[in-house]
């Protein structure tokens, strides 16, 4: 069933960026699960030859070849890709000028290498490109092959650049083949056929980047999508107990007469417990206070969970659901 | 597990060089700012030079601005402490413009393949950071430590292979074909088609157009005949890093991912004989030891729960079992990094509540990073 009915957003190709660590390929694999969700076939990307597609699926590396790494609820299909701009460069050749033998010649001479270290920009229209052609794909009965593309793109201090090829194009070749391919690549990227979202965790360095990162791609006129804010914990001590902490007025008899019920009490242990509370206290406020910088920027915030036990394939699927019942993908 | 012993390393006048690198987002910066504050309070001249600081970063050493200069951070003595931004584009420019008569750099400058190449060249940023670390361990240098924060790459190998793949890049033979006609030896390209070489030249023509090329062959040119050799530009700064007062400091979370970076970076750097000091293991979780175990903790808010009293020192255990459990599986991720390596130093540094905001905040990690007596 391929087919894109059931959803009012216009939306096929959703890129995840994000600060360093802040887990964007968890949630881009989440984010394809949760697309491919009642029957969609959805096709994941990864860009950056790091194999983390793999590593999250527990499948084999990647080859420049779409492979089937998941089923979703409802019958959906996850396809992963790793693109690499040689292996994009010889779609390229192939696709305009019939040319792959001659670029295959030329990759074992070094020559493509060389081709996309000396223009900048290639290598990013390569790669968005290679995202277009398949968001663009069709089957031979005319259905979209795919119905949507999840983009596992570069951090957040390098999306504006990667996905705004044209001018990184333009500075190099004002016109030409290259600049033209830019210009078809842009026409998708700056429309509401993209949606680029960004994932953080509740700390003031990745937050910033995050409202720069919004900021810049709006400044490029590229279409910001949600934020996902990834690895939360809920707070151990309600908002009364935080106050508590805080003014340093807990009780301690309260708690010792606690530990004295289960048979642990020791000052040791009271004195820990204390200064866990207050740790966790001024953690708690200042991810609230990061919290609202993001809810200032008026975009949907996506509240991802710390998964205790570490991410595995169960551990996606429980992602992709929290996904789903949110406004994404609605 | 082998300390590392950092207030060793930084007082030690033979160390002029300190290389902190891992994977993004792991605190390199962070840790750079932090041993720049503690080599200076330990009498050393310091310049840190830092790639893409965070704002805040450069707030908490009180710098407003960061523009490829080093600037001096006050209030921190008996030594001293300059920060600077690396700000590349500016970096090659200077290189060029040193390099240069006045009208050659001109025409440098202005070749639009050059400003492609200096603003978003993959590699441009690591080639001029060791290109400016050179500039800044000069001889007559007021420093005598020079901290260096490497770039937020894709990879930590990156920030050693970048500069001599751009060295190599550009006295390689592809852009000596290209820049053939623009040597005026009409002929090679010629010679070059009968090689089977002239495939080359079309596809690069059909994808970038002429014009790039031509571009590119007015710079290389150019720049050929003012400076000798990227190449060995880039391989002395290379050696620059093998010597013995340098020293390499990996940071990394105590996550697989991290971890996993960190070996490769580890392996790396071992096999080229290059001096590493050791690792940080930053952020990690500290729990206070106490006798009962994390089952024993999480049994006993179990009861409490169930018995409907004491919710608050329920809470309490169950965030304490939490952080035993979290620090449980960080230790077993150091652990196996450390039988891979049982030869690198390692100093863990606890995770702190609150972000870094000033001085005070950058010593506080300066004396977790000292810390050897830390038992995490």
């Amino acid at each position: 069933m391929h087919s894109n009915q059931d959803s009012p957003s216009e939306v096929v190709l959703h890129v995840v960026s994000g600060k360093g660590g802040t887990g964007k390929t968890t949630v881009a694999a989440a984010l394809a699960i949760s697309l491919a969700t009642n029957g969609h076939r959805v096709l994941l990307m990864e860009v950056e030859g790091r194999q983390g597609i793999a590593q999250l699926f527990d499948v084999a590396p990647l080859a420049y070849e779409e492979t089937k790494v998941a089923v979703a609820p409802g019958g959906g299909e996850v396809w992963a890709l790793a693109v690499d701009s040689e292996d994009a460069l010889l779609d390229y050749l192939e696709m305009f000028y019939k040319m792959r033998r001659a670029g295959s010649a030329l990759g074992k001479m070094g020559a493509i290498e060389f081709a996309t270290t000396i223009a900048p920009g290639l290598r990013d229209v390569l790669l968005t490109g290679k995202a277009i052609e398949v968001v663009k794909r069709k089957e031979k009965n005319a259905a979209n092959a795919y119905d949507f593309v999840v983009l596992d793109a570069p951090p957040t201090g390098r999306i504006t650049r990667f996905l705004n090829v044209n001018s990184e194009v333009s500075g190099l070749a004002k016109v030409g083949p290259i600049k033209s391919h830019a210009d078809s690549v842009m026409s998708v990227i700056a429309s509401p056929l993209t949606t680029v979202h960004l994932v953080t965790l509740l700390e003031e360095m990745p937050v910033q980047e995050t409202l720069d990162g919004i900021a810049d791609l709006e400044a490029n006129g590229l279409p910001v999508g949600s934020i996902f804010v990834n690895l939360m914990r809920p707070p151990k001590l309600d908002a009364n107990q935080r106050k508590a902490v805080a003014e340093h007025s807990l009780s301690t008899s309260d708690i010792e007469r606690g530990l004295e019920a289960v048979g642990l009490n020791s000052p040791e242990l009271i004195a820990s417990l204390e200064r866990e509370a207050l740790d966790h206290t001024q953690r708690v406020d200042l991810e609230a206070r990061e919290l609202q910088r993001l809810e200032d920027a008026q975009r949907t915030i996506v509240r991802l969970p710390l998964i205790p036990a570490g991410i595995d394939l169960g551990a996606l699927y429980e992602l992709a659901e929290i996904i789903t019942n949110s406004e994404v993908t609605k | 597990m082998t300390s590392l012993d950092i207030d060793a390393l930084l007082s030690n006048t033979d160390t002029e060089i300190i290389i902190c690198t891992g994977a993004g987002g792991v605190g390199k910066t962070t840790t750079a700012a932090a041993l720049g504050v503690r080599a200076a309070e330990l009498g050393r001249n310091v310049c840190v030079l830092t790639i893409d600081p965070a704002r805040r970063l450069a707030q908490a050493m009180g710098l407003t601005e960061l523009d490829n200069t080093p600037r001096p951070v006050s209030g921190v003595s008996p030594g001293s402490l300059n920060a600077m931004m690396l700000d590349m584009k500016r970096t090659f420019d200077e290189v060029v413009e040193a390099h240069a008569d006045p009208e050659r750099s001109k025409q440098i400058l202005e070749n639009p393949f050059y400003q492609a190449l200096s603003s978003s060249f993959a590699g441009t940023q690591e080639y001029m950071a060791m290109e400016k670390l050179g500039q800044l361990h000069q001889d007559d240098s007021p420093w005598d430590l020079i901290i260096v924060d490497t770039p937020p790459s894709r990879s930590a190998l990156d920030f050693l292979d970048a500069p001599a793949r751009l060295g190599s890049f550009l006295d390689g033979r592809f852009i000596r074909i290209l820049t053939a006609p623009a040597r005026g030896a009409g002929s090679a390209i010629g010679r070059i088609a009968a090689l089977g070489f002239g495939i080359f030249t079309n596809v690069l023509s059909k994808i970038l157009g002429a014009q790039v090329l031509s571009d590119i062959g007015t710079f290389v040119a150019a720049i050929d005949t003012t400076f000798g050799g990227f190449r060995e530009r880039a391989d002395a700064t290379y050696e620059l890093l093998k010597k013995p007062g340098t020293a390499f400091i990996v940071v990394a979370a105590p996550e697989r991912d991290a971890l996993r970076e960190a070996s490769f970076f580890v392996e790396r750097l071992q096999s080229e004989s290059m001096p590493l000091a050791g690792l940080v293991l930053n952020r990690v979780q500290e729990v206070e030891a106490g006798s009962a175990t994390e089952e024993q903790i999480t049994a006993a808010a179990q009861r409490l729960r169930a018995s409907g009293e004491f919710e608050l020192t329920a809470s309490l255990l169950e965030l304490h079992a939490q952080r035993m459990a979290l620090k449980e599986r960080q230790k077993h991720l150091a652990a196996r990094f450390e039988s891979a390596h049982p030869t690198v130093p390692i100093i863990a540094v606890p995770a702190m509540a609150e972000d870094i905001h000033d001085l005070d905040g950058l010593r506080q990690i300066g004396a977790e990073l000292a810390d050897k007596n830390n038992d995490w």
